[in-house]
C-alpha cells in the first residue's frame, strides 16, 4: 500500500473508452447500457444474437470472431459470418436430438473452437450452458452434472471414456452425448450431425430472466454450488467489458482463462463479442516464450491473465521479454486473486504499462471493481466500483449489519444488488442463496477496506481472516510481503490456533529455483517479513514446500493448508489444480 | 552459568525469533521489546525456548525481571546459580 501511485499519461487518458471515471460513474445507468445491446425489439434478448447475428447484419461477417491457435501451433480463423452458421448448425443440432428450450447443456473440452460453438449455439436454441473444466475427474463432474440435471454434453472421445462413460449410468436425466471427434455407443457424432444440419436457425427470443449460463462454484464445505446467469447479464458483461477492459470493436484480445471458469466465458467468450474483437484463443497451456511470441505475432491489443501467469512470467524476467514486440498491447488486465503490488509495479516497467487488476466472483457474473484505462493505479489496490456499482465495507455482527464508512476500516465487501449479471440463485438451494444477502446488500465473503479516495483493498476471504492477539490479519498482506523476497516464488498463510493467541500467523512458502531451503533462508524470510509487516503480522513460524495447493485460476487454497495443518476433512476440492509436495 | 554462556544463549534465542536485528546496534539496558521489536508472543516464544534449553521454570510473575537485555541475563544467571 506503500508504493507510488502509476500516473497515467493525458494520452492515455484521453484514448480510453472512459476517460473520465468520476464523471461515468455519476452519469451512468443500466437502463443507458441496456441500449448498447439490440434486442428484439419486443422486450426479449438473446446473448448469442448480441455476440454473433448482430454483428453479421449490420456487415461485419467478414471480421475475424475467432483465432484459434493450436498446440502444434497452426491456426484456424472463423469469421463472425462462419461464426453464425456454425453456432446456427449446433442449435440445428440440439434441435434435431430432442433438446427444448430450457435444457441444460454442457460441455467437458478443452480450448477447442467446438467448445465456443456449442456455447453461443446452444443459447440460440435456448438451453441452459454450464461449461465445466476438462481437467476435472469424474467426481466433480458427477456431482456437477447432478446437480444441474444436464440433458447432453459435449465432449471429446478421450474424456467421455475416461471420465464420463462409467458416470453415465448415474446421471438419468442425461440423454445426449456428443463427441467431437469420432463415435462410441450411445453417442452422437458431432461433426456428422453439424454437416447434416442446416446453416439457419431461428434464434430463440428469451425473456431478461430467463436462465442463460449456470457456473459452478466450491463451496468452503459441502457440494458446489451452481451458480445461476439469464440473458440480462449480457447487458453487464458488454458494458463492463468496454468500461473495465477497454474493449472496442475491432481489438484483437486475448483471455487466457479457460471457459471452465467464469472468466473463460463472461470474458473469454460472451463480452469480447459482443465488443466485437477479434478474440485469440489458444488451446496450449502457459509457457512464457509462447505467450510472448503470441502477444507479438498476433498484436494483441487487449490482454485479460491471471497471477499465477504474471508471477511466472516475473520469474522468467524482463529479458524474456525483450526480443518481442509488444508495442500493439494497449491494456493489460489481471483476475483472478489480488495481484501482488511487486507483480503491478514489475509489469509497468516491463511494458511500460501496469496489469490492471480487478475483482469480481462467479456470483456477481461480470468485473464489480476494477483499475480503469484512465485511472491512476494504486498497487495492490483493485480499484474503484464499475460504473452502475455500488460498493460497500460493512460489518455483520449478531444480525445487524452496519456499512463501515471510515478509511481503511476492515469489513466485509458488499455490493448494493440490482446490475443485471448478478446471480438469480444457486440452483435448488434457496437458503444458501438468500444468506447471501442482508439489509439490501449482497455480501461477497471477501474482506476488504476502502481508502479515504475510494480505492478498495483486498484483505482476504472472509474465512481466511487470522486474528492473533487481537489483531486482525489478511493472509495476502503477508503473502505478498513474502513475495517481495528475492527466494520466494509462492506463498500461502494461515492462522493456526495457538493457545494464548487465538491464532498464529504461519507461512507455507515455495522457493524460486536455485534457492535452496535452508535454516539461514529461513532466518533470513523471518527478518524480512518482520521488517515488512511487524512482529504483529509476520509469521510466526515459517516452512518450506516445493508446491503450494492452487486452484484452476491459480488461487492459492489456504483452506486446504490449514484443513492439513489442523487434521481436518479436506472438504471439496475438486477445483485443487496443482496440488502441495 | 557464566555472564557469556547466558549472553550466547539469549542472542542465539532472540535471532532465531527477530533475526533482522543485531544484537551490537541495541541498546542492552533498554526495553527488550521496543529494543528486539518483539510482541508479546515472541516474549513468550523467548521465554519458553530459554526455559527449555535450561530447564528452568521461569512463571510469569518473574517477567517484569526479564524487562531488558541485560536484566534478562541477570536473571537467568541468578536462576542457574
Amino acid at each position: 500500500m506503500t508504493s507510488d501511485p502509476i500516473i497515467k499519461p493525458d494520452g492515455t487518458r484521453a484514448r480510453a473508452n472512459m476517460p473520465d471515471y468520476a464523471k461515468a460513474y455519476a452519469a451512468f445507468s443500466w437502463a443507458d447500457a441496456e441500449r448498447d445491446i439490440d434486442g428484439f425489439g419486443d422486450g426479449s434478448l438473446n446473448i448469442a444474437h448480441e455476440a454473433v447475428d448482430r454483428h453479421v447484419a449490420a456487415g461485419h461477417g467478414a471480421q475475424v470472431a475467432i483465432r484459434w491457435i493450436a498446440k502444434a501451433g497452426d491456426s484456424r480463423d472463423i469469421t463472425y459470418s462462419e461464426l453464425q452458421d456454425l453456432t446456427n448448425r449446433f442449435a440445428n443440432v440440439l434441435r434435431n436430438q430432442g433438446l427444448e428450450k430450457g435444457d441444460r447443456v454442457y460441455s467437458l473440452l478443452g480450448r477447442l473452437p467446438d467448445l465456443y460453438i456449442a456455447a453461443l449455439g446452444t443459447l440460440k436454441a435456448g438451453c441452459v450452458f454450464c461449461p465445466l473444466f476438462s481437467a476435472f475427474g469424474p467426481e466433480p463432474i458427477q456431482s456437477r452434472m447432478e446437480i444441474g440435471q444436464a440433458n447432453a454434453i459435449i465432449t471429446s472421445s478421450r474424456l467421455y471414456r475416461r471420465k464420463l462413460k462409467g458416470i453415465r449410468g448415474n446421471l438419468p436425466d442425461l440423454r445426449t452425448v456428443f463427441l467431437i471427434d469420432g463415435d462410441e455407443d450411445a453417442t452422437i457424432d458431432l461433426n456428422a450431425a453439424m454437416n447434416a444440419a442446416n446453416d439457419t436457425f431461428t434464434t430463440e427470443r428469451m425473456q431478461p430472466e430467463e436462465t442463460a449460463l449456470l457456473h459452478f462454484t466450491s463451496g468452503t464445505t459441502g457440494k458446489p454450488k451452481g451458480v445461476v446467469h439469464v440473458h440480462q447479464a449480457v447487458v453487464a458483461h458488454h458494458a463492463t467489458g468496454r468500461l473495465a477492459l477497454d474493449l472496442r470493436p475491432g481489438d484483437t484480445y486475448w483471455c487466457t482463462a479457460d471457459p471452465g471458469w467464469v472468466t473463460g466465458t463472461s470474458y473469454g467468450i460472451i463480452a469480447p463479442l459482443t465488443n466485437r474483437v477479434t478474440m485469440i484463443i489458444d488451446e496450449a497451456e502457459f509457457d512464457v516464450d509462447r505467450w510472448y511470441a503470441t502477444l507479438a505475432r498476433e498484436a494483441v491489443t487487449v490482454w485479460y491473465t491471471a497471477p499465477t501467469a504474471i508471477r511466472m512470467l516475473m520469474k522468467a524476467g524482463a529479458s524474456a521479454a525483450k526480443p518481442h514486440d509488444l508495442t500493439a498491447l494497449r491494456f493489460m488486465a489481471s483476475v483472478g486473486e489480488p495481484l501482488n503490488p511487486e507483480a503491478v509495479i514489475w509489469s509497468n516497467n516491463t511494458f511500460t504499462m501496469p496489469f490492471h487488476d480487478n475483482w469480481w466472483q462467479t456470483e456477481t457474473g461480470g468485473i464489480m471493481i476494477a483499475n480503469y484505462a484512465a485511472m491512476d493505479v494504486r498497487p495492490g489496490s483493485m480499484g474503484k466500483p464499475l460504473p452502475g456499482i455500488e460498493a460497500g465495507i460493512v460489518a455483520v455482527e449478531g444480525g445487524t449489519l452496519r456499512e463501515l464508512t471510515a478509511p481503511m476500516a476492515i469489513g466485509e465487501l458488499a455490493l448494493r444488488p440490482g446490475w443485471p449479471s448478478m446471480m438469480r440463485g444457486y440452483l435448488h438451494e434457496q437458503a444458501r442463496y438468500e444468506k447471501c444477502f442482508r439489509d439490501g446488500w449482497y455480501l461477497s465473503g471477501d474482506l476488504a477496506m476502502r481508502d479515504a479516495d475510494g480505492y478498495f483493498w483486498f484483505v482476504g476471504r472472509g474465512d481466511d481472516l487470522i486474528k492473533s492477539a487481537g489483531h486482525l490479519i489478511g493472509p495476502f498482506e503477508v503473502e505478498s510481503a513474502l513475495l517481495e523476497h528475492e527466494a520466494v516464488a509462492e506463498a500461502g498463510v494461515i492462522g493456526v490456533p495457538d493457545e494464548t493467541a487465538g491464532e498464529i500467523v504461519k507461512a507455507f512458502v515455495a522457493l524460486k529455483p536455485g534457492f535452496e531451503a535452508s535454516e539461514s533462508l529461513l532466518l533470513e524470510l523471518t527478518g524480512h517479513a518482520r521488517k515488512r509487516l511487524g512482529p504483529a503480522v509476520a509469521p510466526k513460524e515459517i516452512v518450506f514446500r516445493q508446491n503450494l495447493p492452487k486452484t484452476r485460476s491459480g488461487k492459492i487454497m489456504r483452506r486446504l493448508l490449514k484443513a492439513r495443518e489442523l487434521g481436518l476433512p479436506e472438504g471439496d476440492i475438486s477445483t485443487l489444480e496443482s496440488d502441495e509436495r | 552459568m557464566t555472564h557469556e554462556e547466558a549472553e550466547a544463549a539469549i542472542a542465539e534465542e532472540l535471532h532465531a525469533i527477530a533475526p533482522e536485528i543485531a544484537l551490537e546496534d541495541i541498546d542492552r539496558s533498554g526495553v527488550l521489546r521496543e529494543e528486539f521489536d518483539i510482541d508479546s508472543m515472541d516474549f513468550l516464544r523467548l521465554v519458553t525456548a530459554l526455559g527449555e534449553r535450561f530447564e528452568l521454570a521461569m512463571p510469569e510473575a518473574d517477567y517484569p525481571q526479564m524487562g531488558s537485555f541485560d536484566a534478562l541475563v541477570g536473571y537467568l544467571k541468578q536462576k542457574t546459580a
